[in-house]
């Protein structure tokens, strides 16, 4: 009812008490709906709330803004697509009212009633199937205008900017079972089911079992309820309600969609199952005439639900064009409600209705014989089609039967099985029948009892139904995407002569009802039009997912695996600000990266390496490998000693580089990037596995087993000396490039490395990783007096950036081959084979190719962001000759310094190059000598 | 379901495509067309082949399998450093 401030109830088709209706009279509910307070009962609707205070309009169409009113009182009504609150798109027929629900129409401006944007109804002619192909093209200036126009028009309604408030939810279940659809048939499969020894899982979109059941006759209801108690008193069936199976995948994976599970707005179940029992009935389908999606007209079932279900008078006066069984029982619910029905229109005596006429609304029909019949409501009842799409997506054919008047599946494989109305033609008892048989043939099968005998499933009859689908007047056919019969033979005039081009050009079937009420009504039109059959026509190919899923439940609950050093937590306590580099979290810096790398340059500072990927190799083929691994020599490496080495694919691409120490004779440890470490080790196993199976070569990979730290800095000797006790740090002893095993605060099994992407001498220390944060502190305490201090990921971006170490990802791509990045002296085309040696080969053949090289803007306070293109033929234009990869303001400089790639003319040092800013300035920058724009001849390393 | 020779029949989610196995030509001695060829051109064939997967989740084996491309069965798997025994 509208409930006016102090004022008698209006409008009131609420009818009384009904023997199946499913609100509860003793629960009222009061909620909004375009800003007006309405009351409805618990188990209504917001559809059937609405239409039992008298609300005829719903929305207003997509396109032509026609006003819209109930059709199917149901989930898969397109013209009640409402907004509860802040979730837009809701269906009205299906989503139960809720105590202060706030609902809004969508997709109007300004007012449902007062819509402006229904002036597309006069411009309609403008506005025939694919305008937008022909129209919005030029002038190209006024492309921002009607990209607001268009937004303004476009339909669903408004996203809310917050995030949403509710949770979202996955779930795991295996099965034996898989029901779809809790009608009739499918209780009874998932009794027949659980009775042959298996578990089952019934599926059901509604909010509770039954199907059409629920608005049966008396006896009907009767069975309805003995259905309902087998289900449940079968402790091996687990039903879900207002949940709906939107796609079939490889491997025996079925999604669910559910609802109204308590806490959570929508649940994913990924349902494994050996076998599926579709019994997903029937749906009705609208009658094509001119005047069909005015408000009023309604199907069949629509009329019995609103009347058995939810006790509404759908309307006043009423002229019924019946077809079936369910449209005859529909005229007798009306009668029995106190409707007038004026006129019964009976197609299988020969009548039709050939219009309805109204404005805004049903006021009147045009019938076959002449006549004009004035009503305000219309019940159609021509037929029926089955959801196939389940069916054909596990591999079924549609196949049409023109007695029956629909499609059926064919070709059902193996974990298939369909039972009920989708299958066939029959009265309760031989629906019953066939599905039990049907759900105890499934269980055999999933259960896969030996030796046993196939149950034998009882086909049912096709059956015969007039072929309904047009009158003569054309009318729309998709009403959620508004396409008319008119605009869909057009269509086909225009060359679009196939079903699968029709329905792309024109957009049917395309709509949130995809093809449920219409894709047999656009077939039988498309047919007529190309002069084919239905049968030759055929249908288009149905797609997962079968039902909107909102994006929160694909996503679920966030799970996000991270990965922390064993000094993570001393980190974050002192303040380090958390970088994101693939999954491991690590210090970025600790409040300001350029003291930082001041620290390091003049005194000492420690930094957490530990995600650097690591490789333990032992064998006596492990410098073969190494061999075909790096583009460089590893046959000569003594025990003790270190090399840098680069990896290349097959295309001579950089694909990872690092340093690789020999610590004993057949014992090696491989170091590459830490983000690079899984593709090292797949791409190691994949030689060795593929290739070279005969070589003797383990590889462990050690990234976790090792916390790992880098001391960096002219006193870092010094530091490391007090941690040390085994090993001899001196310079003669210990050169550069070198490594040695030894105790480290008195834990055994660590590795020493003397190296230095920093440019500074430094000591890399690898301690089992348990002790890694006692190492840490240990160096901390040790070194106060020296000065030392913790330094981050950024600090080591610009220290080695200041030394012009590239960094594989970052200063090299996925086109980088390795003449390109500076590593000409690394190469080594001569040796015998290694990964990328042909390539390289003809690249340096070529030499003409794109060089990374060391360069400084002129105006050494300007930055240039890192991607900013580098110009060939001066700042007013010219070609893309290249792009800074790499920069940084040096601490140690005072000014900027960048790396970049430049084309090969431009390569030679002291040439200057223009660099376009973000901003649209140019700025000049020169190609430096080499790489390294601080301590090029590495003095400070080899100290 | 793919059945490693290792590790037994396992969920296809654990494994990870690694190519279709085409044959390697000499390094040493081909034109830059066959490496090219060999680099990027694909088979892309209908019906029953053999390609590289690797059971990344799990063993690390690589494996040669034989699919079917449209309908997606498995109906052997072999290592491609040999079963064991």
């Amino acid at each position: 009812m509208i409930i006016p401030r102090g004022g008698a109830a209006r409008g009131d088709w609420r009818l009384p008490p009904q023997p199946a209706e499913s609100i509860d009279r003793s629960a009222p509910v009061r909620f909004r709906w375009n800003g007006t307070t309405y009351g409805g009962f618990a188990g209504d609707t917001i559809a059937s709330a609405l239409a039992a205070s008298g609300v005829r309009v719903f929305s207003r169409s997509l396109k032509y803004h026609r006003p819209r009113g109930i059709l199917t009182a149901d989930g898969d009504d397109p013209n009640c697509l409402v907004q509860v609150d802040d979730e837009p798109n809701v269906r009205a027929g299906h989503r139960l009212v809720r105590p202060g629900m706030a609902v809004r129409a969508q997709g109007v401006w300004p007012t449902l009633q007062v819509d402006v944007k229904a002036l597309n109804q006069v411009v309609g002619r403008f506005l025939g199937p694919g305008f937008y192909y022909k129209t919005f093209i030029a002038p190209r200036q006024l492309w921002p205008t009607y990209e607001r126009v268009i937004r303004r028009f476009s339909p669903g309604g408004p996203v809310p900017p917050a995030p949403p408030t509710g949770r979202y939810d996955q779930r795991v279940v295996h099965r034996d079972v898989l029901v779809v659809g809790g009608g009739p048939a499918g209780m009874a499969a998932a009794v027949g089911a659980a009775g042959g020894g298996a578990s089952v899982l019934l599926v059901d979109e509604q909010h509770a079992l039954g199907g059409h059941l629920r608005w049966a006759d008396g006896s009907d209801r009767t069975r309805l309820a003995e259905l309902r108690r087998a289900v449940a008193e079968a402790t091996s069936i687990e039903v879900m309600t207002d949940a709906v199976v939107t796609g079939r995948y490889d491997g025996h994976w079925v999604s669910v969609l559910q609802r109204s599970v308590p806490g959570v707005v929508e649940r994913l179940v990924k349902v494994r199952t050996q076998q599926i029992v579709v019994a997903a009935g029937l749906i009705e389908r609208p009658y094509v005439v001119a005047g069909n999606d005015l408000p009023g007209v309604m199907l069949s079932t629509a009329v019995r639900r609103l009347i058995n279900l939810y006790a509404v008078r759908p309307g006043a006066r009423a002229v019924v064009l019946t077809a079936n069984g369910e449209g005859d029982a529909a005229a007798r619910d009306l009668d029995r409600a106190g409707v007038d029905v004026a006129r019964v229109v009976d197609p299988r005596r020969g009548e039709d209705i050939v219009s309805i006429r109204g404005r805004g609304r049903v006021e009147a029909v045009e019938l076959s014989d002449r006549s004009t019949v004035t009503c305000d409501l219309v019940v159609t009842a021509t037929g029926w089609t089955a959801p196939l799409s389940l069916l054909t997506m596990s591999g079924a054919r549609a196949a049409y039967d023109p007695v029956a008047a629909r499609f059926f599946a064919t070709g059902l494989p193996d974990d298939v099985l369909a039972a009920g109305g989708v299958a066939g033609a029959g009265d309760l008892d031989a629906i019953v029948e066939q599905a039990g048989a049907a759900g105890r043939e499934s269980a055999a099968r999933a259960t896969a009892a030996a030796g046993r005998s196939p149950v034998a499933v009882p086909g049912l009859a096709a059956g015969a139904h007039p072929a309904l689908f047009t009158g003569r007047t054309d009318g729309m056919v998709d009403l959620a995407e508004d396409v008319s019969a008119k605009d869909l033979k057009a269509a086909v005039a225009e060359g679009y002569n196939s079903l699968e081009l029709v329905k792309r050009y024109t957009t049917v079937t395309m709509g949130p009802t995809q093809g449920r009420l219409e894709a047999v009504n656009a077939i039988a039109v498309v047919a007529a039009a190309t002069g084919g059959s239905i049968a030759e026509t055929g249908t288009t190919t149905g797609r997962p997912p079968y039902a909107p899923v909102s994006l929160g439940a694909l996503a679920g609950r966030n799970y996000q695996p991270v990965r922390h050093s064993p000094m993570h937590a001393w980190h974050v306590a002192h303040g380090a600000r958390p970088l994101v580099a693939g999954l491991w979290i690590r210090p970025d810096h600790y409040g300001d990266p350029a003291a930082e790398v001041r620290t390091v340059r003049s005194a000492v500072g420690i930094i957490d390496v530990t995600p650097l990927g690591k490789f333990e190799l032992t064998g006596t083929d492990v410098p073969r490998l190494l061999e075909l691994l790096y583009v460089n020599r590893w046959q000569k490496l003594a025990v003790g000693s270190v090399r840098y080495g680069v990896m290349c694919t097959e295309d001579g691409v950089v694909l990872d580089d690092g340093v690789t120490g020999r610590l004993a004779p057949a014992r090696y440890l491989l170091t590459c990037t830490s983000s690079g470490a899984g593709a090292v080790e797949d791409w190691i196993a994949l030689w060795l596995q593929t290739e070279h199976p005969d070589w003797d070569v383990r590889v462990v990979p050690v990234t976790d087993a090792y916390a790992s730290i880098n001391v960096a800095g002219p006193r870092s000797r010094e530091l490391v000396s007090r941690l040390v006790e085994d090993i001899d740090l001196a310079p003669d002893a210990f050169s550069y490039m070198q490594v040695r095993t030894g105790r480290v605060a008195g834990f055994d099994d660590c590795i020493v490395w003397r190296i230095g992407f920093t440019g500074e001498l430094s000591f890399e220390l690898h301690v089992p990783a348990g002790h890694g944060q006692e190492v840490w502190d240990r160096l901390l305490t040790a070194g106060a007096d020296l000065g030392v201090g913790p330094f981050g990921i950024e600090a080591q971006r610009i220290l080695r950036l200041e030394k012009g170490h590239l960094v594989v990802g970052q200063d090299t791509d996925g086109l980088t081959q390795g003449f390109s990045a500076g590593l000409d002296w690394a190469i080594k085309l001569d040796k015998a084979e290694f990964l990328g040696q042909p390539e390289l080969r003809w690249q340096h053949e070529r030499g003409d190719d794109r060089q990374l090289v060391g360069l400084q803007p002129v105006d050494g306070a300007v930055l240039p962001p890192e991607s900013s293109q580098i110009l060939d033929g001066g700042s007013d234009g010219g070609h893309i000759a290249g792009r800074i990869t790499s920069s940084r303001m040096s601490p140690t400089l005072g000014r900027s310094i960048c790396l970049g790639f430049v084309s090969a003319r431009l390569a030679r040092p002291g040439t200057v190059v223009t660099v376009r800013l973000p901003d649209g300035r140019s700025v000049p920058a020169a190609v430096m000598p080499q790489l390294a724009h601080v301590d090029p001849d590495g003095e400070r390393l080899r100290g | 379901m793919i059945t490693c020779p290792w590790c037994g029949s396992r969920d296809t989610s654990e494994f990870a495509y690694a190519g279709e196995g085409n044959p390697r030509p000499d390094p040493a001695t081909a034109s830059p067309e066959a490496w090219r060829r060999y680099l990027y051109v694909r088979r892309n064939p209908d019906g029953w082949t053999t390609e590289l997967w690797r059971h990344r989740i799990g063993c690390g084996t690589y494996l040669r399998l034989e699919r079917h491309r449209t309908t997606d069965e498995v109906r052997l798997a072999r290592a491609v450093g040999g079963d064991p025994a």
